[in-house]
């Protein structure tokens, strides 16, 4: 397909916040119930919440696989660099997700409490220690990262534990572990529900006061990441919708429109990564200190011609995965009943 | 050693490990496909029961597939860095492709596939099925696809220099046709046929020398034996081709299988031998002008030796090794064959159930496919050395700059402890679904499924 003069580079920059956004939105309520799956107490608590995600959390898993495939294809130099200078904390993260992934699969098979026990707490570090690492690694593209003049790495693996990068850490924990919850709220019933609607408020309480430090911390350490909404006041909306949705998750929750909840805890997600892909535009990974090295939609990236083939299959295949998709999570609607072909 | 050495280690071991498990997701996909279909057609509760059985067994090794499969989209990436620079523009779309077409079809439909037995009517149910077996058989293309771009590049030029040299495609159809492609996609989807149906026919022959769940069983072998036979006969046809292709494309990797160094017609082929690498001969069983023969359909014509086709040593591929993984797969492939037939010729009569030593065989055959599979994969690999991207990039040229040799030291440890444990509670839970056999229950169709078709 030609598409003219349209920017490929640009429009490739926003499929792949579209992508990361479905991933957090995603394989976040996933992660999240994992975080909150060592404070329920009994088995049949912990086997709801399994098959709460149980249908979906691979396929949620398969938008990481593409956003680094697409990473991969758009802009080579971005992949090469990040996951080889980032090695350990990938490889960290590839062993977390691992863990999660055969802890879901394993844990339901054998009755033993000490098997269970041992599965329920490799899928609740698993899914802790990946979402800190995605929040580490995002730190660390907003705060920038020391390139040099080819665009290699030229820092080491503790340099990316600095203080900013563990916040936004941290943030993450609290912000997918609030998604779970309320995903949770929206899958349970009785008891176990009526637990989880407090779990809520204290999520978010922990959210907020994540997110009121880090937003404290960006606009006093990487005013960088704030120039662009300084510099273009109508860009504030994008955070004051960010606001209002957070705040209306309480509401909803005490209203009991569960639904509405998740629906906002999303359009919150979707204000936070739209904040950070305008601040980042066009920079892809900052050069800290030398700005002049950064990693950019232009410099980075795969030829015209390819970025063209990448979005003609992606026009093709997008309609087709959202089909599918939207019908599965229909299929899958409603309140988890446990049977004999649950986890 | 080294951080090239350590990373080549790390690389093989991980996908090695992770290529146990897809062939047997296609393959397993296969036989649900199968399975399913049967019992949509004919009603028999114990095609039910089968699917029902086999579904959860593709479960546990699609689950390893998946989380195994992830390491090797990172490891590009990781260890590779400037082998993704360099291949970057044309490898990325396949993998694009490979994301989009293949993987979100497969992890979506198998939410229905497991857990939709009483949600969705019979025929959602089998249309999942069918998309999952399709979704499987699409990563098989694109990766294949991908892998055959680095033997036998094409529809691609080169751009930039020095550091920010790589190569971009031209003409996309040219770089998913790409000369070897066809073929190698053919021969591997073939082992993975193999590698699911020998798993079905290895445990149904298991159950029936136990004397358990015996009708299940025979219906499950005759299944298995049906779908392995036809995929070790087309395994025959698509190894010929792919032979003959690299023959043409990749003469130094065809010299080192074959362990033939002199450019010679009436080429003989060698059934099996040791290669003295110091001497440059093969001492063991040849016949003569067999090479020549398959390669040309004609003894007289000349077949490249290595000495032609790589005359320098540090453009050779490891003979020795690739001789040897070369011809273990051409002999279990061959043995797969006859194992294949002989249980269908038995089974054909009548006499296979009491022939004991017989189905011990296929209790053991499960081990062909996985042991040709990982042969036929590193002689390809290590057939195409030194070079990384064929004649373009050398395996040398394409390490990660930034990382150093005690990082991937410290990695591989760890993938090598993690592996060890996935890999023991894998045969765990294997062993432990076999023992616990079919379920009586899964005789009778629950929920929607339980509705007639209208």
């Amino acid at each position: 397909m030609d598409f003219g003069s349209l920017d490929l580079n640009t429009t490739w920059f926003v499929l792949l916040g579209v992508l990361f956004t479905g991933y957090a939105m995603l394989d976040g309520f996933d992660l999240g119930v994992g975080a909150l799956h060592l404070f329920t107490k009994t088995d049949e608590e912990r086997r709801t919440l399994l098959n709460a995600i149980g249908p979906v959390w691979d396929g949620n898993e398969v938008w990481l696989v593409t956003g680094g495939g697409a990473l991969f294809a758009a802009f080579p130099m971005v992949y090469a660099t990040v996951f080889s200078g980032f090695y350990l904390a990938f490889v960290l993260l590839l062993v977390a997700l691992i863990f999660r992934a055969v802890a879901i699969e394993f844990r339901s098979k054998q009755p033993m409490r000490w098997w269970r026990q041992m599965w329920d707490v490799g899928f609740s570090a698993g899914s802790v220690v990946s979402s800190l690492l995605i929040g580490v690694a995002m730190g660390n593209i907003a705060w920038g990262v020391p390139l040099d003049e080819r665009g290699e790495y030229a820092g080491t693996f503790l340099d990316l534990l600095h203080p900013y990068a563990l916040l936004l850490g941290i943030t993450t924990v609290a912000l997918f572990s609030m998604h779970g919850a309320i995903y949770a709220v929206m899958k349970t019933e009785g008891e176990l529900h009526e637990k989880l609607r407090g779990w809520v408020n204290h999520a978010i309480i922990f959210f907020i006061i994540c997110y009121a430090v880090t937003t404290m911390a960006t606009l006093i350490y990487v005013p960088h990441m704030a120039a662009r909404v300084r510099g273009n006041p109508w860009l504030f909306s994008v955070a004051v919708l960010n606001m209002l949705a957070i705040a209306n998750i309480p509401r909803e929750i005490h209203y009991g429109r569960d639904g509405r909840a998740f629906v906002s805890s999303c359009v919150a997600m979707i204000a936070l990564m739209g904040l950070f892909g305008l601040e980042m535009y066009p920079n892809l990974v900052l050069s800290n200190p030398d700005m002049a090295h950064s990693l950019t939609i232009h410099n980075a990236a795969s030829s015209h011609k390819t970025l063209g083939i990448m979005l003609t299959i992606a026009l093709i295949g997008a309609p087709i995965v959202l089909a599918y998709t939207v019908s599965i999570y229909w299929i899958f609607r409603g309140k988890v009943r446990l049977n004999s072909m649950s986890y | 050693m080294d951080v090239l050495s350590l990373s080549r280690i790390q690389f093989a071991f991980t996908i090695a490990v992770h290529y146990l498990f897809p062939p047997l997701s296609i393959g397993l996909g296969v036989m649900l496909v199968c399975m399913e279909g049967l019992w949509l057609k004919t009603g028999r509760p114990v095609f039910h029961q089968m699917a029902r059985f086999w579904t959860r067994v593709f479960a546990l090794t699609f689950a390893i597939g998946v989380a195994t499969g992830i390491v090797m989209e990172f490891e590009f990436g990781t260890n590779w860095a400037t082998y993704s620079r360099y291949v970057g523009d044309v490898f990325g779309s396949a993998l694009a492709a490979e994301g989009i077409f293949a993987f979100f079809l497969e992890s979506g439909f198998l939410a229905v596939l497991l857990f939709g037995w009483d949600k969705v009517g019979r025929k959602l149910h089998f249309f999942s099925t069918c998309m999952v077996c399709l979704g499987a058989h699409f990563s098989a293309i694109w990766i294949v696809v991908a892998n055959s771009w680095m033997q036998t590049p094409a529809g691609y030029h080169i751009v930039g220099e020095g550091l920010r040299v790589r190569a971009e495609i031209t003409d996309f159809w040219a770089m998913v046709f790409n000369p070897s492609a066809m073929d190698r996609l053919f021969h591997t989807l073939c082992g993975a046929w193999q590698a699911g149906a020998f798993l079905v026919v290895s445990v149904s022959a298991y159950y029936l020398l136990r004397s358990r769940h015996q009708d299940f069983a025979r219906s499950s072998l005759r299944v298995g034996l049906v779908v392995g036979l036809a995929a070790s006969l087309l395994q025959l046809v698509s190894g010929h081709e792919s032979a003959v292709g690299v023959a043409k494309n990749q003469p130094a990797k065809l010299a080192a299988f074959e362990g033939h160094y002199e450019t010679m017609s009436n080429a003989p082929l060698y059934l099996f031998g040791w290669v003295d690498t110091q001497e440059e001969k093969v001492h063991g069983i040849a016949l003569p002008g067999l090479l020549s023969y398959l390669v040309h359909g004609d003894t007289r014509q000349t077949v490249e030796g290595l000495r032609e086709a790589a005359p320098k040593p540090e453009d050779r591929p490891p003979v020795q090794s690739v001789f040897q993984l070369y011809h273990l797969m051409v002999a279990v492939g061959f043995g797969m064959i006859l194992i294949a037939s002989l249980g269908f010729l038995y089974f054909w009569r009548g006499s296979l159930f009491e022939k004991k030593w017989m189905l011990c065989l296929l209790v053991l055959s499960v081990l062909g496919p996985q042991i040709a599979n990982q042969a036929g994969w590193f002689s390809a690999e290590l057939g195409r050395q030194p070079w990384i991207v064929y004649k373009l990039l050398r395996t040398s040229q394409g390490l990660s700059e930034v990382v150093k040799a005690n990082t991937v030291l410290s990695s591989l440890i760890l993938f090598g402890l993690v592996y060890l444990l996935l890999f023991a509670v894998f045969l765990y839970l294997l062993n432990d679904k076999i023992q616990h056999g079919p379920d009586t229950a899964d005789l009778t169709p629950s929920g929607k499924l339980a509705l007639p078709l209208r």
